[in-house]
């Protein structure tokens, strides 16, 4: 500091803004706008509370009125799920949409709950600390509904592979997703990576945790009981990620703007260990009434969560929250998004052991309040009331927005591009020399640089894990009930239709548990899109989740819940429309699932569906031809079904040697797949008459290897097991067009290429990239 | 036949090790960080994890937990103690065994199936093992590479104490930059083992990469029920 200048003059001791201070100052000027807040939402506050709102109203209001937490654009079209929901389905749900997460009945007296969030904008700002915190988020949603979490997902979507930028997110965003789960302690058995142009400027990192629990341990976010303690435990509260709903997750990146690091949080996965296991005692204990997790808005939507759906008001002296940074202020502390804390109702005589078990587990809990008569949350600074809200207003009756949309212009021309024009190889060789590039491609390469850095195998109960069809992990280790799980979109095909690509990827999640051998049973979904604001957008969510809900309806399975995440969009360019869906199935005995891989010689190679002539949106273009354009795959989901029950019949019959789905990339790198999963080949024969066009004239070879049509698997059965296994298929179209052996894949009369051949065009893509 | 596993703050295979000991035919008795007690048990797992979610060096505030008060004088009797990737990384920082473990050489946490060769088949823990037979059993760490001074690793070599090593890559490269492609250690009296890779997640069909974990725990429970029918 200059001599010259003059030494700062000693703040004056802030006013608090308490109610009555608000009350008798009305005309203050408050940073609504700063804050996110629209004018009219400014004035609905106003209105709602009959004053100007304190400052520490005006900063829960702002947080929980933010697009992230009140779904005000969305929430007019979730009406759709219930329309498409049918008694039959509600059976199943033990616990719907609108809890922290749907929980399902697996049989057996056992309850699995699921659900798949994102975490995209603080991910990018920050590629470890957001992809990391966006997987202990989640976690702590599944450890909320009173569950073991058991395993987790990360469907992950990124710019190019050979963009700078993608140097420094993808590495940051994979240790960071490893970095937290493998610390915490659950399995990593699946999820996504996708390249594409259109993620540059906003990656979607969406993470996926399944937890389990016996149905009677189901835990609900309520606070009710007048007199019941309101505990606050786990972490401290630090001045991290404070705002980070209102200013991250609701605003698009523009160039120029200023840096937004410090809305990060930070995790703590050791933190979050303890927690989940001193969460476990706590409920068998049989002392939490109601619980809810700490995540994005704080304090700010547990206090006012719990107290909307109790039956009651709710009490907090702020003053007690513990916090690492002394100097925060009451609305910081309210704002502050750090990671790894719990809020839960104790009856008072269950207070005495509940802090003896949080005790023995080293964790600070705190009462900081309780359950009141009345209707009001009331919080307190130092025995001075600064907030006095109806809790119902905060959390759950936001604003909602009936935005306008419209089929974008642009997809007439899209749609009429289709890829009749494009040069198609002609001869063995060619078809060969293109399996070996797509092979390669960012998409389809071996995605182990990635998935090795996740630990697998903790809690000794996977089943399968990436690179097979689905993740899939036992419950009960006494009968080895257990669960399939699939992350699946093909955004390109949501660009082409966003209606018809949400189904498909609906339908591809479900084949993909079929196949392992799970019988479907839910869904949840992470909806990414651009900004609200833009009708082209808008139209794309309605028409998205208009094709899941109608999806999920026919196929009998529920949406029990999940996200939305607007504004993935760099200036005025969005994402394509990526509704990345996750279905959960159930399995008797998880030993008798399908592996993707042939294991033995001489097993047949059965392929079922029907192949039509459908490679627009297909990798094959992506790659080869950097084209999109056209319409996407039909969705066939009676096909879906029929060919499910026969995927999930098969394996429990014991039968099943491999079975494989088709997807991105057709049958020739599904079978390619399945040959360099275990290292054994097969002689593929009959393709030539296998596929039909629209009139009925048989496929190419290249158009039957590549289409992407869907509703179809691979699937090998031992010889002596094929009868059998020809019973089961019923009316499911099917052709045995090979039998497994030696070490190549051979499409006879056509080409041939060594399992070692394709296994070296397909490992070293990512290591090129990313280093050894 | 008893097997205590202690479960530090951030143990994560501690479950694992438990069901590992019961799938062989032990009894698995739970042990707690917190308490000097090890409740008699004939042989102790101390598991993988992130004990203390290993924001200091691994294992370097586990290795000050009242248990290990207990611990480290009874293996020093002679008590059969096996230390799993962290456990091992607790070992090394209580001096029960020499070495170090540090952060692998390429940097990265790294979850693979990993092939092993035995080489002393006469440890408490490996006795079921041959010499020279080969393992596949799953290693995943962040700091799994073991280091040494030359004379500790001469040392090691010439008394046999080397229990395991990697099997070397194409390239001649261990998964982790451990020197010598040491995966294992034992102490003088073999009472000791530790080792980076998991054998408790290669004992259960379809929930691993092998049965060939077992060994570990058939070992310890037979020679445990050896030694009972001779006292």
């Amino acid at each position: 500091m200059s001599e010259t200048q003059t030494a700062p003059a000693a703040p004056a001791a802030p006013v608090l803004d308490t109610v009555e201070h608000a009350a008798s100052t009305p005309d203050v000027e408050q940073p609504w706008a700063e804050l996110g807040l629209k004018p009219d939402e400014y004035a609905n506050i106003r209105e709602i509370i009959g004053r100007r709102p304190t400052i520490a109203e005006l900063a829960m209001y702002s947080v929980m009125w933010s697009e992230h937490c009140s779904y005000k654009s969305s929430k007019i079209h979730f009406k759709l799920w219930g329309e498409n929901t049918t008694d039959e389905m509600r059976e199943k749900l033990l616990v719907g949409i609108g809890e922290n997460a749907g929980v399902v009945d697996i049989g057996d007296g056992w309850a699995v709950t699921f659900k798949v969030e994102s975490h995209n904008h603080p991910s990018y700002i920050e590629p470890y600390q957001g992809a990391a915190t966006g997987v202990g988020g989640i976690i702590r949603d599944i450890m909320s509904m009173g569950a073991r979490p058991i395993a987790v997902m990360d469907p992950l979507r990124f710019g190019n592979l050979h963009h700078p930028d993608t140097q420094r997110v993808l590495p940051g965003v994979v240790a960071g997703v490893g970095g937290y789960g493998n610390c915490i302690g659950l399995p990593n058995i699946g999820g996504e990576v996708v390249f594409d142009d259109c993620y540059q400027g906003n990656p979607l990192v969406n993470a996926l945790c399944v937890g389990a629990m016996r149905v009677e341990d189901i835990h609900l976010a309520k606070a009710s009981g007048v007199g019941n303690k309101v505990i606050l435990f786990g972490a401290r509260t630090g001045g991290d990620g404070i705002g980070g709903v209102s200013v991250l997750a609701s605003e698009t990146f523009d160039e120029g703007g200023p840096t937004k690091r410090p809305a990060v949080q930070v995790g703590d996965p050791f933190a979050e260990k303890v927690l989940i296991e001193c969460c476990l005692d706590l409920y068998a204990a049989g002392v939490v009434d109601g619980i809810q997790d700490l995540g994005g808005a704080g304090l700010s939507c547990a206090t006012s969560e719990l107290a909307s759906n109790g039956d009651g008001g709710m009490q907090v002296e702020l003053s007690l929250v513990p916090l690492r940074d002394a100097s925060l202020q009451p609305q910081e502390i309210l704002m502050s998004e750090s990671q790894e804390r719990m809020m839960a109702v104790v009856e008072p005589k269950h207070l005495e052991q509940f802090m003896a078990i949080t005790d023995r587990w080293d964790v600070e809990a705190t009462v900081i309040g309780e359950v009141t008569d009345g209707e009001h949350l009331v919080i307190t600074w130092h025995g001075e009331t600064i907030v006095d809200v109806p809790p119902r207003s905060v959390a759950h009756e936001g604003p909602t927005y009936d935005r306008p949309l419209a089929r974008p212009a642009y997809l007439d021309e899209l749609n009429a591009s289709g890829t009749a024009a494009l040069a198609k190889p002609q001869t063995g060789d060619e078809i060969r020399a293109q399996l070996l590039t797509l092979l390669g491609s960012p998409n389809l390469c071996d995605k182990s640089w990635i998935t090795d850095q996740y630990d697998r195998y903790v809690l000794g109960n996977t089943a399968l894990a990436q690179p097979d069809d689905s993740g899939v992990v036992r419950v009960d280790e006494e009968t080895g009930r257990g669960v399939a799980i699939s992350t699946d979109c093909n955004s390109r095909f949501t660009k082409l239709d966003p209606y018809t690509g949400a189904q498909l990827a609906l339908a591809e999640a479900y084949r993909n548990v079929a196949t392992s051998g799970a019988a479907p049973l839910a869904v949840t979904d992470c909806l990414n899109f651009g900004s609200p604001e833009d009708p082209g957008v808008m139209w794309q969510f309605r028409e998205s989740i208009r094709g899941i809900a109608e999806g999920c309806k026919f196929l009998g399975i529920p949406v029990t819940g999940g996200n939305v995440s607007f504004y993935n969009q760099t200036g005025d360019v969005a994402i394509h429309p990526t509704p990345v869906i996750g279905v959960l199935g159930g399995m008797d005995d998880v030993s008798k699932r399908s592996g993707s891989g042939f294991r033995s010689d001489d097993a047949h190679v059965y392929l079922l569906g029907t192949t039509r002539d459908e490679l627009d949106g297909s990798e094959w273009a992506h790659v080869v031809h950097k084209h999109l354009g056209g319409v996407p795959p039909q969705v066939d989901l009676t096909a879906e079904q029929a060919l499910g029950r026969v995927l999930v019949e098969a394996a429990r019959s014991g039968i099943v040697e491999a079975a494989h789905d088709l997807s991105e990339g057709g049958l020739a790198i599904a079978l390619a797949e399945a040959c360099m999963r275990h290292g054994v080949g097969v002689t593929v024969d009959g393709l030539d008459q296998l596929g039909a066009d629209a009139d009925g004239n048989p496929l190419d070879v290249f158009t039957t290897l590549f289409s992407e049509s869907s509703a179809r698997a691979l699937v090998a059965v031992p010889a002596g097991h094929a009868a059998e296994f020809e019973a089961l298929l019923g009316d499911v179209p099917h052709a045995r067009i090979g039998v497994t052996g030696g070490r190549d894949l051979d499409v006879v009369g056509h080409f041939s290429v060594s399992v070692a051949e394709l296994r070296s065009a397909h490992q070293f893509t990512l290591p090129a990239v990313f280093g050894g | 036949m008893k097997v205590g596993v202690v479960t530090f703050p951030g143990s994560l295979d501690d479950r694992d090790a438990a069901r590992a000991v019961r799938e062989c035919g032990g009894e698995a008795v739970p042990l707690w960080h917190g308490d000097a007690d090890l409740k008699g048990v004939d042989a102790v797992i101390l598991p993988g994890g992130f004990s203390y979610g290993d924001y200091l060096r691994c294992g370097a505030i586990a290795r000050f937990a009242p248990v290990m008060d207990a611990l480290v004088p009874a293996a020093q009797g002679g008590l059969p103690v096996l230390g799993i990737c962290n456990g091992f990384q607790v070992l090394t920082e209580s001096h029960l065994l020499p070495g170090a473990l540090i952060r692998n050489d390429h940097r990265k946490f790294n979850c693979v199936d990993q092939r092993l060769v035995v080489e002393n088949a006469s440890t408490a823990w490996t006795s079921d093992f041959e010499a020279g037979q080969e393992i596949t059993i799953v290693l995943k760490n962040g700091e799994g590479g073991f280091v040494a001074d030359e004379k500790t690793l001469d040392v090691l070599e010439g008394e046999g104490r080397v229990v395991f090593r990697y099997v070397p890559d194409a390239d001649g490269r261990n998964p982790n930059g451990s020197y010598r492609h040491i995966a294992g250690i034992t102490n003088e009296r073999g009472n000791v083992v530790g080792l980076m890779p998991h054998p408790e997640h290669a004992v259960e069909a379809g929930y691993g990469p092998s049965l060939d974990g077992r060994g570990f725990f058939t070992s310890i429970i037979k020679q445990t029920l050896e030694s009972a029918a001779t006292a």
